[in-house]
This record gives structure tokens, sequence and C-alpha cells, in this order.
């Protein structure tokens, strides 16, 4: 770019031989070209978000034109498809309720436990062994996780352990339950991060003073990481919200408002994949039905994801 | 913790009362349970598929296309589906993630608010939830302004935009772990910035942006839930031939046959599952070897 600028400037009356060459004013074009091309390309990611916002808005007001605000946001029977439809949206929203707490309660003090292990605990070839295998259960697609759900952690554990009542093919508590080991990697890396960007001269400090490992850990590396704990944790309870497939499989298509675990719910995520699978027709209220679950869906994780940036923003403490 | 340190904390540990010895080891036995969650649910989940699907195992699960019988059905259509549509979401969302990071890092005037909303914005996508994207290509590309109808096409774009923001990240931090030093040398020594870019940071970023996008690409292979709402979930019974062609994928033919009320058919599936894994194991086994072979070359 200077370059373009000073040979561009000096076209003194006999300094000819300084205009820029056929060669260098092709390359001064190609290299304006490449970075509009590349402005262009960083705009694709806010086209996305757009698209998505105007895809989801539209029928989302076309939906509420027909279902009255009032009878979506107190109604406790969940039945678009049905004839006569219902649209009370609270059992979807206790069943993701009750899939995410139980996820959280897993995913949580799991990946915590596994993050204060790998930083502050574990030999480094310990470490070598555990980090690739965390990683490896990270890249597990979800419809894996609900096929394990369903045939394994169902019949194999929650229908033998689960002390109240009989527990049928699908669960609230077999899906959570392996929705929280399906974030427990992400919680435990990204809370790692945050410990690991905690500086040693902390800990040799407590440790001189006299603090066990477990001190070190819950009252000096835990308090100085709390910000990227805490983004870690609002991450976990998005990811868990808008998990599908696993709870599609796990937990079933039928929508209870309940905050049993032992029966089967429907999460918003769930009904919006249980309805696409159905392929309702364009315009249909069905139709309109998976994009106002949608929205809501969209509204609630983008402020979760808000949050999670905020918190570390704001909270960060920075260590020279 | 370092080595140092840990030789402190032994030697204090003898001085340290009895209440607080328990209470340690409590600590150091809860932090191992945690990890032990992970391995042994990792161990049970493969153990227990590979023993639900060994007894279908064989060359004629690749062969046989789907089917509603569940001693013919095998995964042939889906296998080819997955290839095109991952080959083309890959291909796609590649040049776009690295185009997006390089202007990110190297062009953008990082105090413009037009920046900041794009990088919150990249950040935000990131966690949308994937079934959203879902509804998008739905209302986007299958139906609606584009009309693409159920086919590789609209599924293989909407993966693209689903994996962007993973590609952008991961090549963003490979290019931002470029030493300033070489961007200088070539800029001193009269190159453009273009110039300097193409020929000596992006070369000098490749293993970072190689194993993030591989790793964005087998997310892209193991993801279903999105495909939902694209049609993906029928029985086809013919490969894909080309960006309009019909299709199904490797994890929603797992869904549909664990979905299945016939038992039969979840052994077929558990088979599946292991030929996914096997895919995505070579994929990731790659990303690992190509970043180790060119950080050897640049040692």
């Amino acid at each position: 770019m200077a370059v373009a600028a000073t040979t561009g400037a000096s076209r003194g009356p006999e300094g000819s031989f300084l205009l820029p060459s056929a060669h260098l004013r092709r390359r001064l074009r190609v290299e304006k070209a490449v970075k509009a091309a590349l402005f262009v390309a960083a705009l694709a990611s806010v086209a996305t978000t757009v698209a998505i916002a105007v895809s989801l808005f539209e029928p989302t007001i076309e939906f509420f034109a027909d279902i009255p605000v009032g009878q979506f946001f107190s109604g406790t029977t969940w039945a678009p498809l049905f004839r006569p439809a219902q649209f009370g949206v609270w059992p979807l929203v206790t069943g993701t309720f009750l899939v995410m707490a139980i996820a959280v309660a897993v995913a949580v003090p799991c990946g915590l436990g596994a993050a204060f292990y790998l930083n502050e605990y574990a030999r480094p070839r310990t470490r070598a062994v555990v980090k690739p295998v965390l990683e490896i259960l990270a890249g597990i697609p979800t419809v894996v996780f609900g096929f394990f759900a369903l045939f394994f952690v169902n019949p194999q554990i929650v229908q033998r352990l689960w002390p109240f009542g009989g527990v049928g093919t699908f669960s609230a508590l077999a899906a959570g339950l392996v929705v929280g080991i399906m974030i427990l990697p992400t919680m435990a890396s990204l809370s790692e991060d945050a410990m690991a960007a905690v500086p040693g001269a902390l800990r040799d400090g407590a440790l001189a003073l006299g603090a066990t490992r477990r001190e070190v850990c819950t009252k000096v590396v835990f308090p100085a990481a709390l910000s990227g704990i805490v983004a870690a944790t609002v991450l976990a309870v998005s990811r868990a919200i808008g998990e599908t497939t696993i709870v599609l499989l796990a937990a079933g298509s039928n929508p209870r408002f309940t905050l049993n675990p032992g029966e089967g719910v429907q999460t918003m995520a769930s009904f919006i994949g249980f309805a696409g699978i159905g392929d309702q027709p364009t315009g249909s209220t069905g139709y309109k039905t998976i994009f106002a679950v949608g929205t809501l869906l969209f509204v609630i994780t983008f402020v979760l994801n808000l949050i999670s940036v905020r918190v570390v923003r704001r909270f960060r403490e920075a260590y020279e | 913790m370092s080595a140092a340190s840990r030789v402190v904390a032994a030697s204090l540990a003898s001085s340290v009362p009895a209440r607080r010895r328990v209470r340690d080891a409590l600590f150091g036995a809860a932090l191992v349970a945690s990890i032990l969650v992970a391995l042994v649910t990792l161990g049970a989940l493969l153990v227990d598929t590979f023993l639900q699907g060994r007894p279908r195992l064989n060359g004629q699960l690749l062969q046989n296309m789907p089917s509603a019988r569940p001693a013919r059905a095998g995964l042939q259509s889906a296998i080819l589906g997955s290839l095109w549509v991952v080959g083309l979401a890959g291909g796609l969302s590649l040049p776009l993630g690295v185009g997006s990071a390089v202007y990110l890092e190297e062009f953008a005037p990082r105090d413009r608010w037009y920046i900041r909303l794009i990088e919150l914005n990249i950040q935000n996508l990131a966690g949308v939830p994937s079934v959203v994207f879902g509804i998008l290509g739905l209302a986007f590309v299958a139906r609606g302004p584009l009309g693409w109808g159920f086919t590789v096409g609209s599924a293989a774009l909407v993966l693209t935009i689903l994996v962007l923001p993973t590609v952008i990240v991961a090549s963003r931090e490979a290019i931002r772990a470029v030493p300033p030093s070489l961007r200088d040398g070539a800029l001193a020594l009269g190159a453009t910035r273009w110039q300097t870019i193409w020929r000596q940071v992006l070369p000098a970023a490749v293993p970072g942006i190689a194993t993030g996008s591989i790793l964005s690409v087998s997310r892209a292979l193991g993801e279903s839930a999105p495909l939902l709402l694209l049609g993906a979930l029928t029985f086809v019974t013919f490969n894909p031939d080309g960006l309009d062609s019909g299709y199904t994928v490797l994890p929603l033919l797992i869904f549909k046959y664990a979905s299945d009320a016939k038992a039969e058919f979840h052994v077929v599936a558990a088979a599946a599952i292991i030929v996914l894994l096997a895919i995505l194991l070579t994929m990731n086994t790659t990303a690992i070897l190509v970043r180790n072979h060119f950080q050897k070359r640049r040692a």
C-alpha cells in the first residue's frame, strides 16, 4: 500500500520513469479486487444471521396472527399437528428445562472436575492420554449418542435404577444424561483454558503459604478463572437447550407437561426436528409452528450466547 | 502444576492436619471420578455399539441400498450422499472461511463498528443450535427465495453455512500464529499486501487451517438435526448424481433405522454407526498427521 502511494504521487515533469509500470498497476488492481472479495466473504456470516432472522420472523408473525399470543404462552397442551390443534407452549418449555437441567447437572460438575484434574493434578503423561480421549468424545456425532441413550442408557441404567415408577422406552432422564456427556468435553476444555490462563505465581504463592492442592484449586484457581467458567457454563446451557437428535431419539416425541425425569418429553428443538420430518405443506399452521418455536429457541440461545461473550469480556481478570 | 510446586506440595502434605488431608483425598477422588465418567461412557458406547452391530458388519452392508426389509438393508446411497454433501460443503466453506479469516486478520480496520459487528456475529453464529440452520434451509434454500427443494445442493449449502463460523475461527487462529517478522520481511522487500499473504502468511498457516477445516468437515459429516428438516429422512434407493438429486446421508439413515419399530433394524443402525465412526476416525487421524507433518518440517 505504501508503495502504491509514493509511486502514484511522484509524477515529476522529468520523472516519467517513476510512473507506475503496467505490471505494478495490474498488481494494484488485483490487490483492490482481492480485498473487496475477502470483505464479501467476511460479510457472508452477517448475511447468514440476517437470513436466519428474516426466515424466522416472517412466518412467526403470521403464526401469531392465527394463534393468539396469550394462548401460546399460557396453554399447557401442545398438539399443533392434531385436530383440534392446541398451541400451549408450556409442555415444550418444561421439557426443554428438564432435559437441560439434567444435562447441566452432569456436564458442569464433571467438566469442571475434569478441567481441575487435567490442569492441576494430572502428570504430563496422564494428560497426554486423557486429553485426546476427551477430544474423541467431543467428536462423536449426536445421532450416535442418541442411539446409545435409547438402546443402552435407558434400558440398562434408567429403567433399572429409576426408583419412582416404571420407565417406558423413552425418558427425559436418559436423554438428559447423554446430552450432559455430549457437552462435557466442551465444558472441560473451555474451563481448562480459563484455568491455564491463571498465572503459576498465584499457585506457588498459595502453596508457599501452606495451602494444599485442593485449596489451591478451590480458593485460588477457581475464583481467578471464574469468568471463563461462567461463560463455559452458559455455553453448556445453550448447547443443551439446542440439542435435537439425542432428545428426539431418547425422549420420544410426546409433549408432556411434566417435570418427572422418568417420562418421555418433547423439547423445543426436538419438536422442530419432529415437525420437520413430517414435511408440513408450506403456509399451513403446522409449518408456521416450526418457525414460532424456532424463534423462541433462537432468541433464548442468542441471549445466552451474548451473555457468555459479555461475561468473558467484562469479568476477565487480566494478569500481566 | 509445575514439577517444582508438585515437590513442594508433596513435602508439605505430611504436615497437614488429618481433617484437611481427608478432604484433600476426597477432592482428588472426585476429580478422578469426573474423568472416569467421560472415559467409561465413551468405552461403554463403543463396546455396546460394536457388539450390537457386529452381526451385520460385512461387505453387503456397504453395497446394498437402504430398504424397508431389514435383512437386505444397506448403506450405499447414504454413504455416497454423505460424500456428496460433505464434499461440497467442505469445498465451499474452505475458501469462504479462509477468505473471511484473512480479511479479519490482515485487512480489517479493527476499531470500526462494522468489523466489531462481524466478529460478534461470528461468535454468536457458532452458538446457534444446528436445528435452527435447518429452519433457515427449509425457509430460504429448499423453499422460499432459492427453492432448490430437498436436494444435495440445499443440504450442502446449509452445512456450509453451519460450519463456516468454525472454519473462520480456526483459520484466524492459524493466521494469527504466523510470526509478524515474516510479513515485515516480505513487505520490506517490496511485496504487496496480497503477495505477502498468498506467498508467506497462508503457506505458514496451512497446518492450522488444514487441521481446523478437517475437524469442521467431520462435524458436518456427523450432523443430523438440520437435515431432518431438509428431507433427508427417506429411503433413497438411488445414488445421488448431481446438485439437484434427491439424497440421504449416513447420520439420517442411522436415525431412520434406529427409530424403526423392528429390532433387526437396530442392528443395521449399530453397524452403520461403526462405519460412520470409522470414517470420522480416519479423517481426524489425517488431521493430526497433517498437523504433525507440517510442525516437524518447520522446526
